[in-house]
């Protein structure tokens, strides 16, 4: 039995452990941040590669905590986004006072998204849901000095403090109406009565509000243009890949008797995201700014993929969740290390880009590509996948609105290549050497791109752990 | 003794959450508005223990929560005030107009 909970609950113990770690290797004696990064960069490896051994169905607690094959991937999709995003801010991390700390916050947020992927009852999500989120507005101050760190914190403790108050009225209405917590129990008392839906209206705010889907974006790009790189890229990636996957597993789980309601609620969700994304990515010069806005319409995207509520749905969104992670990461890879060696973030000062650091343009060049959904690369793989799984439902209008807002996409994302290659600038950006481990995370990411979309293993893999309605 | 009924119990809590949202809305000192989220969180305890007590008197999953809702909202408070001072430091103000480097 305790061998049981141990191989179940590893991944969980495994962070665990190493935040203990940290803390004492914090009380101990001053160690160089070298040989500090180092450790931690291994120790997640490893911590990577022991999450692929064994996939263990099971319930721990009385059904708080569940895991299968599905939820031991998509942990182990975070696990790998972590460990991209901390080889890349290796230049930024050497540099700072405070490396055991960025770790301990993020490591922090990372254990709680994991027990809410995992978790089985209201409760044990919610816990999970804050566990994720506190940690994150301390890490989104981490430069103390800076003005805009501290207004972006503060920005994202009184949002995310807001949209969990709301979130928590309407889990108070779901146990008003049914009287359990259990998810499993929850769904047989769900029928769709007029208190219910105004609870599942108020969740899925709260959702919103993690995810930045439309109408509750406003934080996100503040929060993202005034917090460290690495603390953007995390936000971008990993908190909302985190949150998308609780997303499914609930409304797929626990709401299927409401399902053509919640269908309703997220097309209109998914049209204004992608249409306010792409219009406010249009204007942006800040690369950060311009990065929150396209990651705004890419969640839009997601959701029309999970609107499809079928088997497809659910592995189409994990499946464009693992290019998102190689292609967004490979573009703020980039932008993290141009912030941390010149301090220019602009897109402008990115003019002629390409005369001085021709590796860094292609990398660059190659996630844009990505992101914008070019045919060679992953990126259009995962949206043509996406779209496929929400034609299922057979309304045609919101993918041919989807389709042609990708084209309002290429737009802005070619425009950043054209500022690289074609540009005239009389002062570039000199050349930059960029640190070997970030030099490996860009690689990866690079490679994961160009092969996610072509080895069809990977999509069968997700399309035969994943499951639909 | 007459009881006091759930309808009321719930309509102070509706009351005290749109009290909390209309402060967080409309208050401008930073300290004001995290009082008001507090307002939020206790207006959702008062759910719960309502529908605990009312509704489902055999198992105590509400009251739980509502322990758990008062933890969490002590460390998000701590949290909060920490950022609020930092941003004291550098902005010598805790008034969120201040606060306004960063706009569309």
């Amino acid at each position: 039995m305790t061998y049981n909970i141990l191989i179940q609950l590893r991944q969980e113990l495994a962070l665990a452990l190493l935040i203990f770690i940290l803390l004492f290797i914090k009380l101990g004696k001053d160690r160089s941040n070298e040989s500090i990064l180092n450790f931690i960069n291994a120790v997640l490896f490893i911590n990577l590669a022991a999450g692929f051994c064994c996939h263990e169905t099971g319930a721990l607690f009385n059904g708080m905590f569940n895991t299968n094959a599905l939820i031991v991937f998509e942990k182990d999709l975070l696990n790998l986004a972590l460990l991209i995003i901390s080889m890349q801010s290796y230049a930024w991390l050497k540099e700072s006072k405070n490396v055991i700390e960025f770790y301990i916050l993020t490591l922090t947020s990372l254990l709680g998204m994991f027990f809410m992927i995992s978790s089985g009852n209201l409760l044990m999500f919610y816990l999970g849901l804050e566990m994720s989120t506190i940690p994150l507005a301390a890490a989104a101050n981490f430069d103390l000095t800076k003005r805009k760190s501290s207004e972006a914190a503060m920005k994202l403790i009184l949002s995310s403090a807001f949209s969990s108050a709301i979130l928590l009225l309407g889990i108070s209405f779901l146990y008003g109406t049914s009287g359990t917590l259990t998810f499993s129990i929850l769904t047989a008392h769900i029928n769709g009565n007029p208190l219910q839906l105004f609870a599942f209206i108020l969740l899925i705010a709260g959702f919103a509000f993690k995810i930045s889907a439309v109408p509750f974006h406003l934080w996100t790009a503040d929060v993202y243009e005034g917090s460290p790189v690495a603390v953007t890229s995390f936000l971008s990636v990993i908190s909302k890949a985190a949150v998308l996957f609780t997303l499914v597993n609930m409304l797929y789980q626990v709401f299927t008797p409401i399902a053509n309601t919640w269908y309703l609620i997220l097309v209109v969700l998914a049209a204004a995201t992608i249409l306010i994304g792409n219009l406010f990515a249009l204007r942006q010069d800040n690369f950060k700014r311009f990065l929150a806005f396209s990651s705004i319409a890419q969640v839009g995207f997601i959701l029309i993929g999970i609107s499809g509520s079928s088997q497809a749905g659910s592995a189409s969104m994990i499946y464009f969740v693992l290019i998102y992670i190689f292609s967004n990461l490979a573009a703020f890879g980039v932008v993290s290390v141009v912030s941390a060696l010149t301090g220019k973030e602009n897109i402008s000062d990115f003019k002629g880009f390409y005369k001085t650091n021709p590796m860094l343009s292609w990398v660059l060049t190659i996630a844009l590509f990505s992101l914008a959904g070019v045919p060679p690369t992953a990126g259009f793989f995962g949206k043509l996948f996406l779209m496929m799984a929400g034609a299922a439902k057979g309304n045609y209008g919101i993918i041919i609105f989807a389709a042609l807002n990708m084209v309002v996409s290429f737009y802005y994302y070619l425009k950043v290549v054209k500022c690289i290659f074609m540009d005239e600038n009389t002062s570039p950006i000199e050349k930059i050497t960029v640190p070997t481990v970030s030099k490996i995370a860009m690689y990866i990411c690079v490679v994961g791109v160009i092969v996610t979309g072509l080895a069809n293993v990977v999509y069968d893999y997700i399309n035969s752990i994943s499951f639909g309605l | 003794m007459q009881e006091i009924p759930l309808t009321q119990l719930l309509f102070v809590s509706t009351f005290l959450f749109f009290i909390g949202m209309y402060g967080l809305f409309t208050r401008r000192n930073l300290i004001t508005m995290l009082m008001s989220i507090e307002l939020m969180l206790n207006s959702v305890n008062i759910n719960f223990v309502a529908f605990n007590k009312y509704l489902f008197p055999n198992n105590l999953d509400g009251l739980f929560f509502t322990l758990f809702i008062i933890t969490i909202a002590a460390a998000e408070a701590a949290v909060a005030i920490a950022i609020i001072i930092n941003l004291y430091r550098s902005h010598n103000s805790i008034d969120v107009e201040d606060a306004t480097e960063m706009k569309y």
